[in-house]
Formats: structure tokens, sequence, C-alpha cells
């Protein structure tokens, strides 16, 4: 050993830092990158399905949305971010809970009420409440409620020769307005109306499982607000059949997306393991009550807008004692 | 404060610095519900204004008079007296506004910025700065929910003051008319003025 690599080793021994000492490898760019990966099989599907439209829509969204980051973070003279992805993240999330066939205005709009009123005036990402994506789907559909329940039937049902576009019902809105279910078959390839990113359950688990296996995901939220819905509709459907058999409303609306992509946002959702547990449940309880007993078809946005609202008590409430801590 | 200068700040106060609506946070039911159309504010405004400069010239008067164990019930009396009467008012003038405005001209008794200047300012203080401190925030108020209802009503209806002003191709933004659209304005507004305020503070150092 040379004197330097000595003095090196010695410098290392002697090192003081300030915790956290065990540091994830993972960054946020890493994470995101993933995410965006992760959401490439939804993408294609809702492009597959809905044409020019899913991909205009998707693009518009991407693009607005790291605009406006940009933008902000340059008038607000914050360091620019957009590089790290989580714009991008936000954007193709929205663009993939958004109707397909929605004027580019709006989406425009959408974006940029996510990453303004969502995220920017939080204090940027890491300190927004919700959910910046369902938070402009919120803001879109409270401003356009017409606009935003307007639904397209896929590309693929149309008759060859017909016009340019048809509307038609969400599973859900036909479940719990007509009284007509969907095949199981159609929902799981995604053959329905729907939002872009919603209708294809298949391409939905594939890019959770591969979030899964990268790690950059917790199993918690997603199986317990999951479960928690098959088991109560299950319930329901025992006793009132009308109501939808548990695998259909696993598979229709948006709950696959809600809970595998928008649920678990690092930044909105409790940070303890408990407290993981206690989103997902409450998160799929309010889904089970709006289905079924609430104005509307569907229920996820507002039942994670809601469980986002109160993870900060989550969080408190679950706070795990320090160990020989007095009471 | 009982000089010229100190009647003029007595004035000014309320438009700005602690302006009810912005700095104080004070009447935000009716800040809230009724800023819906630019109108319905400024009558709210106004209504507000009667009541408030009506209540510092009589609490003034009889400040000296009324024992403080009962003042509170002293200023809602009279309050009520003024209320009661802008309501009546608006019932046989403006009957269309006054269903407009629903319950929100009689809960003007209710409202913090008329009983807390009373508390805080008129029932210590002379009738001609009382008059100046009631006309101030008066006028704050007001213009807090002219500003509030031109922002929600030009969104919510393209119009301003009841004036088309995007055409017709405008889609309205259906939010911007109910409560939550309330709230994002409002609170867009309060931050906007923390801003300016933070700035005017930070070169008033310098």
């Amino acid at each position: 050993m040379t004197a330097e690599t000595e003095e090196l080793a010695e410098q290392r021994l002697l090192e003081i830092r300030t915790s956290p000492h065990i540091r994830s490898p993972l960054a946020t760019p890493q994470v995101m990158r993933g995410v965006l990966i992760a959401l490439i099989p939804a993408s294609a599907a809702s492009i597959y399905f809905f044409r020019i439209q899913a991909l205009l829509l998707i693009l518009t969204s991407v693009v607005a949305c790291m605009g406006v980051e940009a933008l902000c973070q340059f008038l607000l003279k914050r360091p620019i971010s957009v590089g790290d992805g989580s714009a991008a993240v936000t954007g193709l999330l929205l663009a993939l809970v958004l109707p397909p066939g929605l004027p580019l205005y709006y989406v425009a709009l959408g974006a940029a009420f996510a990453i303004i009123i969502g995220k920017q005036i939080f204090g940027g990402l890491g300190y927004n409440i919700f959910n910046p994506a369902l938070i402009a789907r919120a803001f879109l559909m409270a401003a356009f409620p017409g606009r935003l329940t307007t639904w397209l039937e896929p590309f693929t049902l149309k008759v060859v020769g017909s016009v340019d576009a048809i509307t038609k019902a969400t599973p859900l809105a036909l479940m719990k307005f007509y009284s007509e279910p969907t095949p199981l078959k159609n929902l799981f390839f995604g053959n329905v109306a729907g939002s872009l990113g919603e209708t294809c359950a298949l391409a939905l688990i594939i890019g959770a499982a591969f979030l899964l296996i990268k790690g950059y995901m917790d199993w918690r939220i997603p199986l317990s607000y999951l479960g928690i819905v098959f088991i109560l509709s299950a319930l329901i459907w025992k006793f009132a059949p009308g109501s939808g058999s548990p695998l259909f409303h696993l598979l229709s609306g948006g709950l696959l997306l809600g809970a595998l992509f928008m649920a678990t946002d690092p930044v909105t959702s409790p940070v303890t393991k408990t407290g993981r547990w206690l989103f997902g449940i409450g998160a799929g309880l309010l889904v089970i009550i709006i289905r079924n007993w609430g104005g509307l078809p569907e229920g996820v946005m507002y039942s994670i807008l809601l469980m986002n609202a109160v993870t900060p008590l989550i969080n408190r409430l679950t706070k795990p004692k320090p160990f020989g801590a007095a009471k | 404060m009982k000089r010229n200068p100190g009647i003029i700040v007595d004035f000014t106060k309320g438009l700005w610095q602690d302006n009810p609506v912005f700095r104080q946070l004070l009447g935000m039911c009716p800040t809230l519900a009724v800023t819906g159309k630019a109108l319905q504010g400024l009558t709210m405004g106004l209504a507000v204004t009667f009541v408030l400069v009506s209540t510092g010239i009589v609490i003034s008067l009889i400040r000296k008079i009324v024992p403080r164990q009962v003042r509170i019930a002293t200023f809602t009396v009279t309050i009520a007296t003024f209320v009661t009467l802008a309501d009546r008012f608006l019932a046989a003038r403006f009957p269309a506004m006054s269903a407009a405005l629903g319950p929100y001209v009689p809960l003007i008794v209710v409202n913090c910025i008329i009983l807390g200047r009373q508390e805080a300012f008129t029932s210590k203080n002379p009738l001609l700065p009382s008059l100046f401190d009631a006309f101030g925030m008066s006028v704050g108020f007001t213009w807090a929910l002219v500003v509030l209802g031109c922002i929600r009503e030009l969104l919510a209806y393209g119009s301003i003051f009841g004036q088309s002003v995007l055409g017709t191709s405008f889609e309205p933004w259906v939010v911007m008319a109910l409560p939550p659209g309330a709230f994002i304005t409002l609170g867009l507004l309060i931050g906007l003025m923390n801003v300016i305020q933070k700035k005017k503070e930070a070169r008033g150092k310098e």
C-alpha cells in the first residue's frame, strides 16, 4: 500500500456524515424512466384502439406538461428539472385518463392545470398533495362535464365504411344505467369505450409487472385496493346480481390504471407500510361506495384524490415508535 | 392616530395592507358564495358597505354609554337592524338580485368583518376615524369581491357584468361558477397578494 492510498483509506474511516446513512440507489430520473417504460403497453394499446386521436392526445399532453413545467420553473427561478421525467409521466398519465376525441385545447389546459395548480404551486415535485394528473382530470371533469363524459367507440368495433366516430357509453355506465353487461374478454383486451389507458387491462398488467419486478412500485397499495374492491363487489353481487361481478368491477373503468399507476405515486401515498394498507383499503371502499350508490358510474379518480387528502393523517397515525422511547 | 395623516391611513389600510378578504381572510362566506358573477359581488360589496358604515357611525357614537359586558349584544342588534334594512331594500327594489343572493344578504349579520371592526376599532375610536376605517374596509371588501366576480364570470360565462366578452365560440368553464372555482380563484389571488406584499416588504428593507 502506498502512502497515498493509506491516507485515503484513513480518510474514509474517519469520515462523518449526517443521516440518512443507507441510501437507495434509485434516483428520480431512473424511476420516472421506469414508469414511462411501464406505460408503453397501455399507450400502445390506446393508439391501436383509438388511432390518431390517441396519439395526438398523448403527444399534446406530454409536450404541454413538459413545456409548462420548464416555463414555471424558469419564471419561479427554480432549477429547471424537466429532464427528470416527472412532468412527462404526469403528461402521459393525464392523457391516459382522458376520453379519446377530447379537443386538444382542453388537453393542453388540463396539462397546464396539472403542472401549475397540481404541482408547482405546492413547491414542485415531492411537495404536491394530490396526484397532478388526477387533479387535472377532476378539474376538466368539473369544468367541462359534457366533454369528459363523451366516449368514443374503439376503432376496432367500428363497421368498415361507417361514420368517422361513434360515441358509446363506458361498460360501467352501461351496467349502471342500462343493466347491460360487457363481455369480460372485451374488458381484458380493451375492446370497449373508455378513456385512453383504461380500456386494455392486459397492457396495464404487463406494465405493472415490469414495475414490480424492477422494484419501482410498492405492492401493498394495489393489492389492498384491488382486494377490497374484489371482496366487496363479490359480496354485493351475491345479494344484488345486477351490480356486476367482481371480475367485471376489477377490469372495468379506471380501476386497474388507478390502482397500479396512480395510487402508487410515492409522493401522494403514505410512506409507512401500514399506512399503505390503509390507503388501499380506504380507496377500495370509496370506489365500491361510489360505483354502487353514487351518482357517477365510476369513482376511481375521486377515491384516490380523497385518499391523497388524508395521506398526511395516515402518515401521522402510523408513525413507527422509536424503540424504547417513553410514551 | 387622531391626526389627519392617521385618518388617511385608517382609510387606506383596508384597501390593501389589511384588506379584509385577502389579508385578514374575513367574510369568506359571501366571498366564496356570491362571486359567481361580478354584479352579484358588487351588490354584496355595496350592501356590506352600507351596513358597515351605518353600524360604525352608531357604535362609535354610543361607545361610551354601552357597558362592556353587553357590547357584543349591542353590536349584533345594531348590525341586524341595518342588515334588515339592506335586505328589505334589495327585495323591494331589485327582487331579481335579492333572489340571486338568497340567504347571503341576511347572513351579513354574522359577517366577521363587521363585528370585528366594531370590536377592534369603532368601539374605541371617535366618529371620524371610525367612518374612515369603515369606508376603507368596505371598499377593500367590495373591490375584492368584484375582482373575484369578474374572473369567475369571465371564465364561467364568458362575460363581465353581463356583457359578453369572449364571444359565442367560448365554451364556459362550468367549474368556475361552482364552489371549487371560488376556492381556486381565491387561493390564487391570495397567493398573488402575498407575493406582491413580500416583494414590497423586501424593497422597503433595502
